[in-house]
């Protein structure tokens, strides 16, 4: 959820912004970042948690490397926001624990059975 | 699978990319540039192409000399594809790639490695809590956003990097709470012994001194020889607490910056089974390669930190010489083209090294903050692997990083053993009494980055 940014802008470049969604919460942002930058400058604290402990997790690296960024972006899981550059109504989701594997849920089946 | 043809596939666009993509391309070779980045630079150049002047005025004189080697790249014929994540290199030169949710695929005559360097895990207690990042991350967000933290502020650990980054804060208007450096008087002494080595290289002296006075002027506390580090905070950091002098020091910080050096990125030169070694003044893995940058792995190449960390400069002339041995290979230029050609570069490159000793003693990472003493603390921060578990499976026989994955998914998370394989390496060979080469690396497979059944069909 976000709060007050841990960042904060330390040059004027870039005045055009896009419009983002971190989960369902509107987020604007400047045009040209990464998806990592734009969530911490928006006060993004936590991307996700671990699948193994549950603990909160959020950028390291910002280069590729470690993988703590990952978040959905629009409905595709475990995409490392380091690496991708906002784009105007991107739906950006946190990730909690492991990935969903992106299958549609079966109908359930209901079967009547005649005595 | 459709295999586009071509002369020369180079593999990361850093200063040894672009500069290594550039030479093949004047000398007649058809070349293509592949780089994960959405834009040329590779991270120590990160953003270059489109940093304002000003920005590059901020960020100061060596990054801005990073736009002459994107300015020749953009004047070359290289063919640059941006966002392309290379996956796999074969032994045969198939290099495949995922860009745009799609797979793509050249069959090279030859293949240039310039994957750079990452920076080196630095596992302490907290050292995954959010708030917490290297040096280079945030330098990252300055370089490409224009943006810096604020609330407080801590620098910690060792290496030029740590230093420039808090200058280059300094003249972004960013205040920094301390800089706690792990260096101690010893590292002085030891590091002594190279200086005469050093002063030929005067410029990078000069320009390490300067950037330390002006931290000092800048008024920012300089803590040295800091031992115990520690991020605390409960779901993201609050403070840092460490020992100097005997002391417990605690300073509150929502953001801590840890940098301890850069280690060569290995990942394709390891998966390629090339040989490697232990390096013990830069202790990390550096694949074996001949005086052109050449693996034992024909017509593949490996040019820049990724053999060895030597920095930006040297990686560019390293870049033009693993070139230059590439033609050669290819046909295009003569051994005697290739030789007098090299020969100024060689000079160059040999000028620029110099330092090297130096700084490597004089900023070797201490053994605590690479083999962590406590138990408690992660190591694998993928699957949660902490050093004690590492140490409770060389008791139950474990006897390297491979045979570790399978006591306990230790390097088996998304990152793929990048943020542990070395301190994996190192607790292991300790507790072993062995050295690192005798316990080796993780065994890396394709795909080296990770790509879904789906991007895989896609094909």
């Amino acid at each position: 959820m976000p709060t007050d940014s841990l960042f904060r802008r330390v040059d004027a470049e870039g005045a055009r912004t896009v419009e983002v969604t971190f989960d369902d919460q509107p987020l604007s942002v400047p045009a040209g970042l990464t998806v990592a930058a734009a969530l911490l400058l928006g006060g993004v604290r936590q991307f996700r948690t671990s699948p193994v402990g549950g603990g909160p997790r959020a950028p390291y690296c910002m280069m590729g490397v470690c993988f703590e960024c990952l978040v959905e972006i629009d409905g595709v899981p475990s995409r490392q926001s380091c690496l991708i550059e906002v784009a105007d109504g991107m739906r950006i989701r946190s990730q909690q624990g492991a990935r969903d594997l992106p299958f549609p849920q079966p109908e359930a089946v209901v079967m009547e059975v005649q005595p | 699978m459709n295999l586009e043809p071509i002369d020369v596939v180079v593999v990361g666009a850093g200063p040894a990319g672009m500069a290594g993509a550039r030479t093949l391309s004047e000398l007649g070779l058809s070349v293509v540039l592949l780089d994960e980045q959405c834009a040329v630079g590779g991270q120590i150049y990160r953003g270059i192409a489109s940093a304002s002047p000003a920005r590059r005025e901020m960020l100061g004189p060596d990054y801005a000399a990073g736009a002459k080697l994107a300015d020749a790249l953009r004047g070359s014929t290289v063919r640059h594809e941006t966002g392309a994540s290379v996956w796999q290199v074969t032994r045969e030169r198939h290099v495949h790639y995922l860009q745009n949710g799609k797979v793509r695929s050249f069959a090279a005559k030859a293949v240039l490695l310039a994957t750079g360097a990452m920076e080196r895990p630095f596992p302490i207690p907290g050292w995954t809590l959010p708030g917490v990042m290297t040096a280079g991350a945030a330098q990252i967000l300055l370089k490409t956003a224009g943006i810096g933290p604020q609330g407080p502020v801590v620098l910690a650990g060792c290496g030029p990097l740590l230093y420039l980054l808090g200058w280059q804060y300094l003249r972004a208007g960013i205040a920094i709470s301390a800089l706690v450096d792990t260096s101690r008087r010893e590292d002085y002494w030891r590091a002594r012994g190279h200086l005469l080595a050093a002063l030929r290289a005067w410029p990078y002296l000069r320009k390490g001194v300067s950037l330390l006075r002006a931290l000092r002027k800048g008024g920012v506390p300089h803590y040295t020889g800091a031992e115990g580090l520690q991020v605390e905070g409960e779901g993201q950091a609050q403070a840092l607490s460490f020992t100097v002098d005997g002391q417990r020091q605690h300073l509150p910080a929502s953001t801590v910056l840890l940098h301890q050096g850069v280690v060569p990125n290995i990942q394709f030169t390891q998966a390629l089974r090339a040989q490697h070694r232990w390096d013990e003044a830069q202790l990390c893995f550096v694949p074996e390669t001949d005086r052109w940058g050449a693996l034992d792995v024909p017509f593949i190449s490996v040019a820049g930190d990724g053999a060895g960390i030597g920095g930006a400069q040297a990686a560019a002339i390293q870049g033009r010489l693993a070139a230059l041995g590439l033609a050669r290979d290819l046909g295009s230029i003569t051994p005697a083209q290739r030789d007098s050609t090299a020969a100024p570069l060689r000079a160059e490159l040999e000028q620029n090294l110099r330092i090297r000793p130096f700084l490597d003693a004089l900023y070797r990472p201490r053994e605590e903050n690479r083999i962590p003493p406590r138990d408690d603390v992660t190591v694998c921060r993928c699957e949660e692997v902490t050093a004690g578990d590492v140490r409770r499976f060389v008791e139950l026989g474990c006897s390297g990083p491979n045979q570790a994955k399978s006591f306990g998914r230790c390097g088996m998370g998304p990152c793929q053993g990048r943020m542990c394989g070395l301190t994996v390496t190192e607790i292991i060979a300790k507790s072993r009494g062995l050295t690192p080469d005798e316990v080796g690396y993780y065994r890396i497979r394709p795909p080296i980055k990770p790509i879904t059944l789906g991007e895989l069909a896609s094909g």
